[in-house]
């Protein structure tokens, strides 16, 4: 039942160190596969395996290198003499809370998040963290109270859990992130008023009928009414008008 | 790594062409989009047309129903583990509603069983969140500005994209129930992307006739699974999450219903029943069967367990003799294989190029026609451009939307991507992207009805694993909504199942033993156990010296 699809490799081979001992893998590999080559089977550690879901953080030195670095075992490409662990789980400390009821506020926040003080801005978390994201930057935003900044900040955060490792504050930074995201997203960005107006039309059965209608009609009907469709211009303004108001409300 | 001197050498004919290209954009002059007709010709280049890729089923609810070879070949093998050696007596957990999968139909179906007064044990095999709903990037539809569009273009849309068979009542559920979606996305705190007063960016995406697609930058995916997933944790005190517990079996009660599910825990290795009044399949796709060879876009758990599981209790298939295969996946760098690049690059207006810098269709067009037009021009008119490891791609102009939008943009609107380019030297606000079709979405799946219900009692499903919605194509955007609009329904259904109508009685695994002896019976098996819970990537020569080492199935 092997459903590999790795071409078969011919690049040359290098050593890397998983956890501090030697295997000699072809130097195309992601660190992932190299794993996989090395004869690991993953259960932890591989999620998405596209480099979003913050399951395959890992961290490594070069020989003789005294500096800490990151990367994705599933984006990153093995070097020689790499020395490398992954880190699937780290403990973290993550607050609950009523949503609904949840005032959009920095006071909110750091209620729920009071280590948020304990920072010393040593830059660790912005350091190591494998997306670039500007971690101390999002916490600095916090501390001032701009949840916006903070949001926007911290939006590529794939939650890997990098930058609680190395907390100096001991605190999670990316649940923290979480919150202000929500609470950007949720409260403190204007509704869109035109959802609510379509829900409303909705639910009132306004295109009851016509939905009814187009379940009923044969198939070369519906091709007919699909072929003939309004094509809204690729390059049109958001306030683009179809000239017939057929299925509108 | 860079593109080789090879390649740099060949992106000079997609420059040559470039600015004319977007200047007919700019002037609306677009490739015609192929009729009805050319578009059922050009189909007979797509994988799924191809004959030698499937085969009757022997066994099961849907036997002498062609699929493709690596679906059938989880289907027609036996359980991981022996019936009679499953303890029924002694459930390790008990509770209302058993979700069995962690994405975003799992969580938004949890969220809506609470709701609804439910106790919730969610099982996923890899952690809460770890799914296809985190890859997916472009965005999500819904008719939400009702001054140019409705339901009823929507409708016409997912009709049309699913070549008008999908189940009319589904494509209807869907579509009426999007904005809803949005809404509630939005109320959970999603930061779509929006303007200073809070009106919705929308883009067009392949098959659409308004522009209809809200996206949060480049991971809509990921923004709506994290959001959802936070606040199933802020109610961890009714939904309970079992990671690293994949379903092997279900398990039925006297009565016919479905009242639980064998769960095996990965690491300690032990399998274990979790009793419920009612169960959810969310177990998404089938991605990692490689089907024809394809590399793919989904997560390292799409093994398509939920197909085996339902199945074997007597769910029927529909569609699933169909795959997506999306049009552009990374094929070149190497490591890269595989992974998604966004409908919303060609949404934005990114053409399509062959290797001497010409446009062969239009970016535009659904996902099945768009891919069949890639491997036509790569495969049978030899248009493709070469990797160093001898594959095939085509261009995607990325640079072209930096021209049409102003400096910058790609950057704002695709960060995820231009990092993951930026990490192999490759800048695609100046480069294009190479890319070829990748398998990317089950169309098909378990037969359900529109509020979730499968044909056994207590059995609901939702999201990619059950079929009908989407016909035999899915548009862009419409999976994000699918897991969302049938999570929420099929969590209040089930809760409301719960609560009304479940009946209580003995545990059997009966169906499991009668399945064996249908498959053991028709010769069709092979040895082969499933459901597989993960792919295969151990090397073979590691694996001839792993003597002493037993291997279920792939899991060692």
């Amino acid at each position: 039942m092997a459903t590999t699809t790795a071409p078969e490799v011919k690049a040359e081979t290098i050593p890397i160190y998983i956890m501090g001992k030697r295997y000699d893998v072809p130097d195309t590999l992601t660190i992932m596969k190299a794993l996989e080559y090395a004869g690991y089977q993953y259960i932890r550690g591989c999620g998405c395996r596209g480099g979003v879901c913050g399951a395959c953080a890992t961290v490594y030195r070069k020989a003789g290198d005294y500096k800490i670095r990151t990367g994705l075992a599933c984006q990153t490409v093995v070097e020689p003499e790499m020395y490398l662990t992954q880190i699937p789980f780290y403990p973290a400390n993550r607050a609950s809370y009523d949503f609904e009821s949840l005032e959009p506020t920095p006071e909110s926040i750091y209620k729920l998040y009071p280590e948020l003080f304990r920072c010393v801005a040593c830059n660790a978390c912005s350091k190591v963290c494998p997306m670039d994201v500007e971690v101390l930057d999002y916490i600095s935003a916090l501390k001032r109270g701009d949840i916006k900044a903070a949001a926007e900040i911290s939006f590529d955060c794939i939650q890997c859990g990098l930058c609680a490792s190395r907390c100096m504050g001991e605190m999670a930074q990316y649940h923290i992130a979480q919150l202000a995201r929500r609470l950007n997203g949720g409260k403190l960005t204007p509704k869109a008023q035109h959802l609510q107006e379509i829900c409303a039309k909705i639910e009132e059965g306004a295109f009851d009928g016509t939905l009814t209608e187009l379940k009923g009609l044969d198939k070369d009907a519906l091709k007919k009414l699909y072929t003939e469709r309004e094509m809204e211009p690729a390059m049109a303004h958001d306030s683009w008008k179809p000239k017939s108001s057929v299925g509108l409300a | 790594m860079p593109y080789t001197p090879e390649l740099k050498e060949l992106i000079k004919r997609v420059e040559a062409t470039r600015a004319e290209r977007v200047e007919r954009k700019k002037r609306g002059e677009e490739v015609p989009f192929l009729s009805l007709d050319e578009r059922k010709e050009r189909l007979n280049f797509h994988p799924d047309f191809k004959e030698e890729g499937r085969r009757p089923l022997q066994v099961g609810p849907s036997k002498g129903y062609a699929i493709a070879h690596e679906i059938a070949d989880v289907l027609e093998a036996t359980s991981r583990v022996a019936p009679d050696k499953i303890d029924l007596s002694t459930p390790a957990y008990s509770t209302d509603v058993l979700i069995i999968g962690g994405g975003g139909a799992g969580t938004s179906a949890a969220l809506l069983a609470q709701e609804h007064g439910a106790k919730v044990i969610m099982a996923t095999k890899l952690r809460h969140g770890d799914a296809n709903t985190m890859m997916a990037e472009g965005g999500i539809q819904a008719a939400s500005k009702g001054d140019k569009d409705s339901p009823y273009f929507h409708y016409l849309d997912v009709m049309g994209g699913g070549h008008f068979t999908n189940v009319p009542e589904l494509a209807e559920t869907l579509v009426k129930n999007a904005p809803d979606a949005i809404r509630w996305l939005e109320h959970h705190g999603v930061n779509f992307t929006k303007d200073a007063d809070g009106r919705l960016a929308t883009i067009h995406g392949g098959g659409t006739s308004r522009k209809r697609m809200h996206y949060a930058a480049d991971i809509t995916g990921a923004e709506i699974m994290r959001t959802i997933r936070d606040e199933a944790r802020n109610r961890a005190a009714d939904i309970q999450v079992l990671e690293f517990s994949p379903a092997v079996e279900l398990v039925l009660n006297e009565h016919g219903h479905c009242a639980g599910a064998v769960l095996y825990n990965m690491e300690t290795e032990e399998y274990f029943l979790v009793k419920a009044k009612t169960v959810i399949l969310a177990t998404g796709g089938c991605g990692r069967l490689h089907i024809q060879g394809f590399m793919t876009t989904n997560h390292y758990g799409a093994t398509a367990d939920g197909i085996v599981l339902g199945y074997r209790a007597g769910v029927p298939v529909a569609f699933l003799h169909t795959v997506q295969y999306h049009p552009t996946g990374v094929v070149f760098p190497e490591q890269a294989e595989g992974i998604l690049i966004t409908e919303k690059f060609r949404g934005a207006g990114a053409n399509l190029v062959n290797v001497e810098g010409n446009q062969f269709v239009n970016e535009r067009e659904p996902r099945d026609v768009e891919a069949a037009s890639i491997i036509k021009e790569c495969v049978h008119d030899g248009k493709g451009v070469p990797t160093p490891t001898g594959r095939l791609g085509v261009w995607l102009d990325s640079p072209m939307i930096e021209m049409l939008e102003g400096e910058g943009t790609v950057r704002r609107e695709f960060p995820g991507k231009y990092i993951l380019f930026k990490r192999y030297d490759i800048d695609i606000t100046k480069e294009p992207m190479l890319i070829y079709p990748t398998l990317h979405y089950q169309n098909g799946g378990l037969d359900f009805q529109p509020n979730g219900a499968t044909c056994v009692p207590g059995l609901y499903v939702a999201g990619e694993v059950g079929g009908g919605i989407h016909g035999a194509n899915r548009l862009m955007g419409n999976s994000l909504l699918d897991i969302i609009v049938f999570g929420r329904i099929a969590g209040a259904s089930a809760a409301e199942f719960a609560k009304n109508a479940f009946k209580d009685g003995a545990l059997h695994l009966d169906h499991v033993v009668a399945y064996n002896k249908e498959v053991v019976a028709s010769g069709s098996a092979d040895g082969r156990v499933s459901p597989m819970l993960i792919p295969m990537y151990t090397d073979e020569r590691v694996r001839e010296r792993q003597l002493t080492a037993h291997y279920v199935g792939n899991v060692r």
